[in-house]
């Protein structure tokens, strides 16, 4: 008789592994990413591939340093790469993105222990060092995308829908026509472009559809916990409701608030990383409730037009807290009667 | 539908057996029959090598309080008294092995069916002098449930046809071929208890078998009912026929944390159980043999098997046809609880629902990776517990956390360990915690 195993039970595992979610997830990418070529052209497939790449190199380098296991075929660093890309503006120079992966691999996740050990998501915290490293580079730099046009791109730089309903009046300049602007802003053409992808932003957030179509695909196979971008967008769209704000016209100002500034792409693909949201559904709510207000406040008052990445991260470093307070409700806590 | 909180739902993988009808192994040559099991203290052997016995005559002693004698499974010859491993625990034990003279004459008054007025006392001593263990895997004494403390009222008795193990099927069997058997068995406890519920139930993958129990009922109660009888439909979900959660499901009444199930007025037996209590209490006949499932992908013919305690499992295998592939794993129960042993010469015990063999593809150790808190062992945990910030104390050696965060109450039901797409081997570590710190209690007095 051949050597039996003995281990301890249970014998059998559910099928599915760490590297076919990590690997399903880039899959789940992959519209955004080929919508961002068809918006920007090779420039897009150059700086995402290169976010990639240097994640994944950097990722390998950084486990070889620390002496770990190498283990960038569990697809990991390929999602950091390609979120990182996709939060990116499309003009920024090559090395951005290169920068960005190594930060973002080495130092806010490698350092931490690796995969897991993590605590903020690195893409956001790596576009966040960007951010105020390259302020120039990071904020400005939006490209009208043209459909279809793979060599060539406008060159046009213009305000993103999000700030010109944050800064009307300074965007349409002294003598300008701020309400102008905004009534242009709010008409269903220019909420069904931020639907569809015409309206700059950055590489990834331009077409919620393609992003939701990612993100309907992690909802069916499971993988992602559908309170995060349910709690998320539903708490931004009660707020955008209820709060005061520029509202020309309300069903295309909240479709602004919903499909406008990376809210998908944070919504579905960024506040859902396992490892550094809440691990149990009561967390995960108030994870995502969380994020939908500090999106709305930065909007609304904050300092930029953008909230999604900075409420992410700032709910990041509350997770730890969140899931001291949301533990799962034991099974007959009641204590047992003494005697 | 009735369920519990959590759960998983594994491939069932009962398809090979369900529709098997229980075939008789032959006697074997010879039965080594191991002094230990049942939980608590070990019976005391009271033959010596060259004796003769019937079958069914003691051949161990019940020492202290939670223990029962021990029966030899066949007639014939003592062929040693000595000390072997346990086929589970590894540690040593007293074993009787017995040499078959292939007559399986009965020792006097096993069979004859006994009168129909006892005592509940009566019952019970019938019950203990039997031998009888909880037959789902849990062995534990089965008188020693039916005696609960005065100050605890019982109203409840949970009938457990429920047979939530991945590719076992013996209690499915078992409720399709001897429905009025089990009805029965669970009448006596029911009356013994003095309950004034009586509930069987059964996980909805087995229509058939709670379609049997319902038609059955009317004839084997025949009036003269004692307490309700209800057969329950469960949700199928892993692990619905675990104590706690069977409570939770037929009851919704939470076992404290801690706690036994009679702290909420319950008692469980496992439907094989309830037929050994007929046996018993009815014919006086002891616990020595038992109907288990020979099965898995390294068994050519796979088969249900009514088997003498003490066979030993390759026999078994053999009836079926051998190995189909070299086993990798030989597993003594399902494939979720059941332990794994090292090799085919060990015994059926009264505990053994199921004989699984895993060829080298299933039995594959899965590598394992770091916790990317994916939060699905939680979601799984039928206790409540976060399996991953267990792990994450365990692994840090903080085994006093690890119990604050109530590692005692994880029933090693495997939940976990399954779902984990890091294939942690979460339950080798809480296992390990678990008797870390009871060891620790009993140091410290
Ligand atoms: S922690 Fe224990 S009780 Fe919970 S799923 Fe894991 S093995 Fe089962
Ligand atoms: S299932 Fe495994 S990987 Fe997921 S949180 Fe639990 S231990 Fe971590």
């Amino acid at each position: 008789m051949t050597q039996l195993t003995v281990t301890a039970s249970p014998h059998l595992r559910a099928p599915g592994s760490v590297r076919l979610i990590m690997w399903l997830v880039v899959a789940s990418l992959v519209p955004a990413f080929a919508g961002s070529v068809w918006f920007f052209g090779w420039r897009a497939l150059m700086l995402t591939g290169l976010g990639v790449v240097s994640a994944v190199g950097f990722d390998a380098l950084a486990q070889k340093l620390f002496g770990r296991k190498v283990t960038v075929d569990d697809g990991s660093a390929v999602i950091t790469g390609l979120l990182l890309a996709l939060n990116l503006p499309p003009a920024v120079p090559w090395w951005i993105p290169v920068v960005g992966s190594a930060f973002a691999v080495v130092i806010v996740k490698q350092f931490f222990g690796g995969l897991g050990h993590n605590f903020v998501n690195p893409a956001l915290a790596a576009r966040a060092f960007l951010v105020v490293s390259w302020p120039g580079l990071m904020t400005a730099g939006w490209l009208a995308p043209r459909g279809g046009n793979l060599s060539g791109i406008d060159g046009i730089t213009g305000a993103t829908p999000l700030a010109v309903l944050k800064n009307a009046s300074e965007i349409a300049g002294p003598g300008g026509d701020p309400a102008g602007l905004l009534a242009q802003a709010q008409s269903w053409p220019v909420v069904g472009r931020l639907f569809f992808g015409s309206v700059g932003g950055c590489l990834g957030e331009t077409s919620a559809l393609l992003l939701l179509a990612g993100g309907v695909f992690l909802l069916v196979t499971r993988l992602i916990d559908w309170r995060i971008p349910a709690g998320y967008i539903g708490t931004v769209l009660v707020l955008a409701l209820v709060l005061p704000g520029p509202k020309h016209d309300l069903l295309p100002y909240l479709g602004h608030h919903v499909f406008g500034g990376g809210l998908m792409l944070g919504a579905f693909f960024m506040a859902t990383d396992y490892v550094t949201s809440p691990i149990t559904s009561r967390g995960r709510w108030v994870f995502a409730v969380g994020c939908g207000i500090l999106t709305v406040l930065i909007r609304l008052w904050g300092g930029y037009p953008e909230g999604v990445s900075y409420s992410i991260l700032l709910m990041n470093v509350a997770t730890p807290l969140i899931d001291r307070f949301t533990r799962p409700r034991l099974f007959g806590r009641v204590k047992k009667a003494t005697g | 539908m009735l369920s519990f909180r959590g759960g998983v739902h594994p491939s069932e993988n009962k398809h090979s057996t369900r529709h098997l009808a229980v075939e008789t192994l032959p006697l074997p040559p010879v039965v080594f029959v191991p002094m230990s099991q049942h939980i608590g203290a070990p019976a005391k052997p009271v033959v010596e090598k060259g004796a003769e016995v019937r079958t069914g005559t003691v051949i161990g002693e019940a020492q202290g309080r939670v223990s029962v004698p021990v029966h030899a499974p066949l007639s014939g010859t003592v062929t040693g008294v000595t000390e072997m491993p346990h086929p589970l625990a590894g540690n040593r034990v007293m074993t009787v092995v017995i040499e078959s003279d292939g007559k399986d004459t009965p020792d006097t008054g096993i069979g004859e069916r006994a009168a129909d007025d006892f005592t509940p006392e009566q019952r019970i001593e019938a019950v203990r002098a039997a031998g009888v263990v909880g037959m789902g895997g849990a062995t534990f004494p089965t008188f020693f449930k039916l005696s609960p403390p005065k100050e605890k009222r019982i109203d409840t008795l949970l009938i457990n046809g429920c047979e939530c193990e991945p590719f076992l099927t013996a209690d499915h069997r078992v409720m399709l071929e001897q429905p009025a058997e089990v009805v029965d068995g669970a009448l006596l406890i029911a009356r013994a208890l003095g309950v004034e519920n009586l509930i069987i139930g059964v996980e909805d993958n087995k229509p058939d078998a709670v379609e049997t129990l319902r038609r059955i009922l009317p004839s084997v109660s025949d009036g003269a009912q004692p307490c309700s009888i209800r057969i329950l439909a469960l949700k199928t979900l892993y692990p619905q026929g675990a104590e706690k959660q069977l409570i939770k499901a037929c009851l919704n009444r939470e076992v404290p944390s801690g706690g036994l199930p009679m702290d909420v007025g319950c008692v469980v037996q496992n439907v094989g159980t309830a037929v050994a209590v007929r046996d018993a209490v009815r014919f006086g006949r002891p616990l020595i043999e038992r109907v288990t499932t020979v099965t898995g992908p390294a068994i050519t013919e796979p088969k249900n098997l009514r088997v003498r305690i003490g066979t030993p499992v390759k026999a078994l295998v053999d009836y079926c046809g051998g190995y189909r592939a070299a086993p990798a794993k030989l597993i003594m129960g399902g494939p979720m609880m059941g332990i794994a042993v090292a090799s085919d010469e060990i015994p059926v015990l009264k505990g053994t629902s199921g004989v699984l063999a895993l060829d080298a593809d299933t039995a594959a150790e899965l590598e394992d990776h770091d916790c990317i808190r994916c939060g699905r062992c939680i979601k799984a945990c039928p206790m409540g517990l976060a399996p991953q910030r267990l792990y994450y104390h365990i692994l840090r050696k903080r085994l006093e956390a690890a119990e604050r965060d109530h590692v005692l109450d994880c029933i090693e039901c495997g939940c976990c360990a399954w779902t984990c797409p890091a294939k942690i081997r979460l339950v080798h570590h809480f296992k390990f915690a678990k008797s870390e710190i009871n060891a620790r209690k009993r140091r410290a007095g």
